[in-house]
């Protein structure tokens, strides 16, 4: 049985589902109580859960992010949320020193079922400060998993993966996705990291798409078959671990390959995929790996200077075509 | 000063062997270093043997300490056994870590030690979230970080203490003063030199106890458990001590003078402790001299058992980062 729900309504669900299942699970944060959190993810756990266990805290990221850390070093598996992704930076020695190297550290002793929700991305004239994407900073940081869903459905499954997996994880929510709606399993299901999943089969060309940008590479993927160009979209779901395999997949099927992100450009997401593909796949490349995303400049505040830095159906559209067209 | 008459001679002289066990493993580590056994940083924390041996004496098994880059004594005070730590320092997969952390990361969540750590005031969050833990689970289960008088002055110590406070969690917030952050003293690193003062702002009571009186600081902490125990909250104890050797070793402590030394040197807390044994406890010295003897001989065992534990195979490096590595596929 398939039901329509929001992006926001299926973070809801599996967190609800997991604090019934699991008495260690808690949630906190600022604003995530009574407030309902501030994009409305968690209405309503607060009167189910009470205030326990859905807790409100001070804004003090250092302290959320450790707090969350030392109760799952004692047994609790703790979801902590980051309002805004740009204020992980306050809480970046919790998350890169403390967090990430607690296990390797103790020699692989320590269990860290921690699950840190950030959400990022660029929800419009919101400013440098309230619009980042900085998946990739954690890339570079061993001891941490990332995952960065585009649907209602994978946001569930993902979320309940990384609830109740032993490592923790930065779990990206796209602040442009939570009210969109789409289609999700009934009751109970998990989805594995580390799985990529096609959202569109195509031949000419392959767009590896993360987060919330994943619906621009759908939109232009619609425009380019209009153009007779058949293209194939995936979302990698989960940055570490990467799905290489799916990727490699596809690359050797197309020849071609775009990724997609709203990270800035330089050394994104996609600086490492494309890194990976040229290892392991260029003698499937017809062309060069092309990458589209955030310019290398702040987010700026203006609608109109926003719209040009972020990347877009026409900008992935584009850059397909340059393939296309490409002759060695 | 607090009268030792109050408390069982047996654990009077546990403490001296603690302190001891303390004092000897940093000289034994000092000199391994040397040696060329120890390949990585030393913090010791000669001159603070009473803090650690008096705080953790004042915890139960299962009660839990978050610790710092001085953190040997924490450990062995919490009982630790220096045979693996030794084997950490050396690197070795017989050490607590497996030789991936070292002196700076030593940890055993059995003994409810949550780690050293190489970041000032990095441990104290995760102090406040086992707090938590307990709370929220009614365990009557405290947390114990431990830190120096340079974490006040990071935002992390703020930023738990705050939360501690708010939410009044069983946790002890322990402040080893010992007039140095690095090579800097106190008084230039805040404008107060009673750092207790900083706990009146998180609503919890902040007190001061001498940190080289291994009973007094006992006293105090429990004092300070029972009060997290009872679901009172926190309390900040500064213990005012003094670091003897350098911050790290090799230090060459050009920033102090050696009058200040020797003055800290005549308050050694345990030749201190010792003396009040034999005058007040009517402990022979012959009793103190063979306790004495025996913590070396358990040191020498610990630096042959680190000699003679095998290097761990360098493929060893990629494991243990992930429970879960789903084959591989998160490297």
């Amino acid at each position: 049985m398939k039901r329509e729900i929001t992006f926001a309504q299926a973070i809801n669900e599996a967190m609800a589902e997991e604090m019934r299942r699991d008495p260690s699970v808690f949630l906190m944060g600022e604003d995530v109580g009574v407030f309902g959190g501030v994009f409305g993810v968690s209405e309503g756990l607060l009167a189910e859960f009470g205030e326990e266990r859905v807790r409100d805290t001070p804004i003090s990221e250092a302290a959320i992010v450790g707090a969350g850390l030392g109760a799952a070093l004692v047994g609790m598996r703790p979801i902590v949320e980051i309002m805004f992704a740009d204020f992980v930076t306050v809480a970046m020695d919790q998350v890169v020193n403390q967090v990430a190297k607690a296990r390797y550290m103790s020699g692989g002793k320590a269990r860290v079922p921690l699950t840190i929700r950030i959400a990022n991305g660029a929800p419009g004239a919101a400013a440098a400060q309230h619009s980042q994407s900085p998946e990739a900073w954690f890339m570079n940081v061993p001891g941490l998993k990332i995952a960065i869903p585009s649907t209602p459905a994978d946001a569930k499954g993902l979320l309940k993966t990384a609830i109740r997996g032993d490592d923790p994880v930065l779990f990206f929510e796209h602040k442009m996705l939570y009210s969109r709606a789409g289609s999700a399993p009934e009751g109970e299901y998990l989805i594995p990291f580390g799985r990529a999943a096609v959202r569109r089969e195509g031949e000419d060309a392959t767009i590896i798409a993360i987060g919330g940008p994943v619906n621009a590479a759908l939109s232009a993927a619609e425009q380019l078959a209009r153009q007779s160009v058949s293209v194939e979209v995936i979302d990698p779901r989960t940055l570490v671990p990467l799905d290489l395999d799916a990727l490699i997949a596809s690359v050797r099927k197309t020849g071609r390959a775009v990724i997609v992100h709203e990270a800035h450009r330089r050394a994104g997401p996609g600086a490492e995929i494309a890194a990976l593909l040229a290892e392991k796949a260029i003698d499937y490349l017809e062309a060069p790996i092309l990458r589209v995303a955030a310019a290398n400049v702040p987010i700026p505040y203006n609608p109109d200077l926003e719209r040009f830095v972020l990347p877009t159906a026409e900008d992935i559209v584009e850059a397909v075509m340059k393939l296309i067209r490409y002759e060695i | 000063m607090t009268s030792l008459k109050h408390h069982p001679l047996d654990q009077l002289l546990a403490f001296y062997r603690l302190m001891v066990t303390i004092r000897e493993f940093e000289l034994r580590a000092a000199g391994e270093r040397k040696a060329g056994l120890v390949p990585g940083f030393l913090h010791a924390c000669v001159g603070q043997e009473a803090t650690a041996v008096g705080a953790c004496a004042a915890l139960n098994a299962e009660d839990v300490i978050t610790s710092t880059h001085r953190g040997h004594g924490h450990l062995i005070a919490k009982g630790g056994d220096p045979r693996f730590m030794m084997a950490e320092l050396a690197g070795k997969t017989s050490g607590y870590c497996g030789g991936k952390g070292g002196s700076l990361h030593l940890a055993d969540f059995d003994l409810g030690v949550l780690g050293a750590n190489g970041i000032v005031a990095g441990g104290i969050p995760m102090a406040v979230g086992a707090g938590l833990a307990f709370q929220m689970r009614r365990e009557p289960r405290v947390a114990l970080a431990f830190f120096g008088d340079g974490a006040v002055n990071e935002g992390a110590f703020h930023e738990a203490a705050n939360l501690a406070g708010l939410w009044k969690l069983p946790v002890i917030f322990f402040c080893e003063n010992n007039l140095y952050g690095e090579g800097t003293p106190q008084h230039k690193q805040a404008p107060i030199r009673d750092l207790s003062l900083r706990a009146a702002g998180y609503g919890f009571p902040g007190v001061i106890v001498d940190g080289n009186d291994v009973v007094a600081v006992y006293e105090i902490t429990l004092d300070a458990v029972e009060r997290a125990r009872k679901g009172d909250g926190p309390t900040f104890i500064e213990a005012k001590t003094y670091r003897q050797r350098g911050h790290y070793e090799g230090d060459p402590m050009i920033y102090r003078t050696e009058e200040e030394m020797a003055y800290w040197r005549a308050r050694d807390p345990i030749l201190g402790f010792r003396k009040r044994l034999e005058e007040e406890m009517e402990v022979e010295p012959a009793a103190l001299d063979a306790v004495d003897a025996e913590v070396k001989a358990l040191l020498d065992e610990a630096v042959q058992f680190a000699i003679h534990s095998p290097a761990p195979r360098p493929e060893a490096a990629l494991e243990g980062v992930y429970a879960d590595d789903h084959g591989g596929r998160v490297f």
